[in-house]
């Protein structure tokens, strides 16, 4: 029974680096076409997340894994019921994934232009429909006795989905904003500072009301034993703290408390969860944990001292990916990769 | 139409692109690391050039190669819910690992590859290419293993209607895996050794301003890593199939069309397959010689699919056992034709500066230019292959493909989600060849004027 709750956490937390990674790498794809006034550096800001974007899908990929490795059912009731969801989603990263080795392979403007978008659009669907997603994971769906879901897409586009997915749109374009703020330099860094603050207030403005709406259609937030409001307030606290360190010039120190909003926003959600993962909005009984969805224990021990060896390792290589990496990005063409 | 055979249609066509790309990521990873090692250890600039030029290539077809990947995986829960509930404890291991293990080494190390040139010493630039090779085998050893349960169950039991592993040490020593596991890697080798051969042929025929010395260098090593792989394919293969003509004889019996039990087999070449009736109309037979390649003798019985399906049907209860027969026989004989051709064109070209025939000869160049596009055509007759004769089990003798199923799919919902990735998948795979084309004839010298 405790490595089921263990496989939660390792899912929580492979989620985390997800939307703390990708999060950054989603902004900064959405903030590609507005802030990028030329060529050279409009490559200014891809190169900021060339050499570490791939790596951050990976831990997308992995939280996919790991869920159908720990909890095959719910892999298997959330990707077939959020079936076209996920279809536009792989169509987006798709077309984001080619787009950054595509683009700087033709000199043509039009063909420059085309990438760009996709890396826009590209970004921007999966932030919105990860959101989308998320905030019906926390609302619960209609999960009939056998596990699925039988409703399709539109069930899922309701207004409480669609705020989840705003949340998540405007949070990923601050946190890629506080990025960019680090990683370039001169006119795109100002530029990048200013949209960091616009998007810091519409973030804040849409969460307070996501937050407030969570508090009384679900129970995410007030379920007896663990629930999701510690971090809630964290999540609250940390971003309010994010728009005064923008404000201050402080762009570093935005860019650490903006992710930890990320990080607390993502707790706040498992915790609320937790023991389910997928809540049935029909009947609770119906709703998959991390016992009737789970593996067998035999699996779990495996897959625990596989992930206890090899996380650490990914995490030492990819930090230092990120330390020989870490200086800014110039605007200059002869310096540039992409 | 219906979802299921929808969805079949749909994991046939993305497994087919994805498979397009990832031989050569597997293959290519390992020639560049060379290159770039005979680079370090030598430094010859020409080396580093090599690297480089063969580096492009790789990275444009390593990109489309992730994002079919991803389609692939979400597929497992997306179409296939009740694969993933009945074999999820099983399967989503293998996954998860190669996630771990293969797709952060790749995607990290691919990163440092590219932007690291003047960042890292030569030496951990070199590790760099090396680690990027060994995560893509390392990728392609754990799916194998999930690939090689589907074909052969091993360490597992059956628990409240799903399989629950009970021994992961057989699941990664299942004797299926490495003749699949060696297959792939020998044809991944073959691919970029046919690719890297084919822009070289390329260059020697039509660049005669161009680096000729540089692509004379690229050849000979092409050639080499060519013929070692296409003899290795050929090799394994051989070995593989006499292997399943003890534990798979089903689709041994598929895949030569053997309907009738025979002891001696004959070996059939070419025939007309009539399904319906269970037997070959016109066919020419080579007496005896399936005996003797499946045991190295000529004696030994091979089962006919008739018989097999009889066992199957008291061992299963009622239903058709029998794969698509003319599709595995029609797949397995362009496979292993193709192969052999390829065995054949790449001795030729490792000889070519020896004989003076194809020294001169701008025919053998084109020939090797047009021949880019077999390796491809036996890798996705040979999925075909593997695949469909196991049919209509999605995991040998355990679960059928209709049971695996997701249960609230539309068929409409599936027909659209199948046209939108033919289209942008069969979009990204054409877009992909075409780059590699123009930077394949490129010339080298000017690569400083291109992006990278």
């Amino acid at each position: 029974m405790i490595l089921n709750t263990v496989w939660f956490i390792l899912v929580t937390v492979l989620f985390i680096g997800f939307f703390f990674l990708e999060g950054f790498d989603y902004g900064v794809g959405i903030l590609l076409p507005f802030l990028g006034k030329n060529d050279t550096e409009r490559r200014a800001v891809i190169n900021t997340i060339g050499p570490v974007w791939d790596g951050n899908e990976v831990w997308m990929i992995t939280a996919g894994g790991a869920l159908f490795a720990s909890f095959p059912n719910v892999y298997a009731t959330l990707f077939s019921g959020f079936y076209l969801a996920m279809v536009l989603m792989l169509v987006a990263l798709i077309i984001r994934g080619v787009a950054f080795e595509f683009r700087g392979k033709r000199e043509s403007k039009s063909w420059r232009a085309l990438w760009d978008w996709a890396i826009f659009t590209g970004s921007l669907l999966p932030a919105l429909l990860w959101g989308v997603t998320v905030a019906n994971l926390m609302r619960g769906f209609a999960i009939e006795q056998d596990m699925n879901y039988y409703g399709g897409l539109l069930p899922l586009l309701n207004p409480y989905g669609l705020l989840g997915g705003l949340v998540f749109v405007s949070l990923f374009t601050m946190h890629g904003a506080n990025f960019l703020t680090r990683k370039v330099s001169d006119g795109i860094a100002e530029r990048a500072k200013k949209a960091a603050f616009t998007f810091w207030i519409v973030a804040t403005v849409l969460t307070v009301a996501f937050v407030a709406w969570t508090f009384f259609a679900t129970d995410i937030l007030t379920k007896p034993g663990i629930n999701g409001l510690v971090p809630a307030v964290l999540a609250a606290v940390t971003l309010l703290v994010t728009g005064w360190l923008i404000r201050a010039r402080k762009s570093g120190w935005a860019f650490i408390t903006g992710s930890l909003t990320v990080v607390f926003a993502t707790i706040m959600v498992f915790a609320g969860l937790y023991p389910r993962i997928l809540v049935s909005s029909l009947d609770p009984s119906w709703s998959l944990t991390i016992v009737n969805a789970a593996s067998s224990p035999y699996t779990l021990k495996v897959m625990t001292i596989v992930a206890a060896i090899f996380v650490p390792i990914v995490l030492v290589y990819q930090g230092w990916t990120y330390w020989i990496f870490r200086k800014r990005v110039e605007a200059k063409p002869e310096e540039l990769t992409y | 139409m219906d979802p299921l055979l929808l969805s079949r249609w749909q994991f046939a066509i993305t497994t087919i692109y994805h498979f397009f790309l990832v031989p050569l990521t597997l293959g290519l990873s390992i020639l560049v690391a060379i290159f770039e090692n005979r680079y370090v250890a030598t430094g010859n600039e020409t080396y580093k050039r090599l690297t480089k030029f063969w580096g492009k290539i790789f990275l444009i077809n390593f990109a489309a190669g992730v994002v079919t990947g991803i389609v692939q995986e979400f597929h497992f829960g997306m179409n296939w819910s009740g694969y993933a509930r009945f074999m999820g404890d099983i399967f989503g291991a293998p996954l998860a690992i190669e996630s771990l293990l293969a797709f952060y080494m790749e995607s990290t190390f691919i990163g440092l590859w590219v932007f690291g040139w003047d960042k890292l010493s030569k030496k951990m630039h070199l590790a760099a290419a090396w680690l990027v090779a060994i995560g893509s085998s390392i990728s392609a050893f754990w799916i194998l293993i999930a690939n090689s349960f589907m074909q052969n169950p091993v360490g597992y039991a059956i628990e409240n209607g799903r399989a629950v592993m009970t021994s992961f040490l057989a699941l990664v020593t299942n004797p299926n895996l490495p003749y699949q596991f060696l297959h792939v890697l020998a044809a991944g080798i073959t691919t970029a050794g046919f690719v890297a051969l084919g822009f070289s042929a390329w260059h020697l025929l039509k660049d005669k301003k161009g680096d000729i010395e540089f692509f004379q260098i690229a050849f000979k090593w092409a050639a080499a890593y060519a013929l070692i792989g296409a003899v290795m394919v050929g090799l394994v293969g051989d070995a593989h199939g006499k292997y399943l003509g003890k534990h798979q004889p089903m689709k041994i019996a598929a895949a030569e069309a053997i309907w009738d039990t025979a002891d001696p087999a004959d070996f059939v070449v070419v025939a007309a397959i009539d399904e319906e009736a269970g037997k070959n109309g016109f066919e020419i037979r080579v007496p005896n010689a399936l005996s003797f390649l499946l045991y190295n003798r000529f004696t030994g019985e091979v089962k006919g699919l008739n018989e097999l399906q009889e066992e199957a049907k008291a061992q299963y209860g009622d239903g058709n056992y029998i794969p698509p027969v003319a599709l595995t026989f029609w797949s397995f004989r362009i496979m292993v034709g193709v192969g052999t051709l390829m065995v054949l064109l790449a001795f030729l070209a490792v000889v070519r500066p020896k004989v003076k025939f194809l020294n001169k000869s701008p025919l053998f160049l084109k020939a090797l230019f047009l021949a880019m596009v077999l390796p491809y055509l036996a890798s996705t007759f040979g999925w075909i292959l593997t695949e469909e004769a196991r049919q209509p089990w999605i995991v040998y003798g355990l679960q059928k493909v209709e049971e695996a199923v997701s249960p609230n799919l539309s068929a409409g919902t599936v027909l659209f989600s199948l046209i939108l990735f033919t289209l942008l998948l069969g979009a990204t795979v054409a877009v992909t060849g075409w780059l590699m084309y123009k930077y394949g004839t490129s010339d080298p010298k000017a690569e400083k004027a291109a992006e990278y």
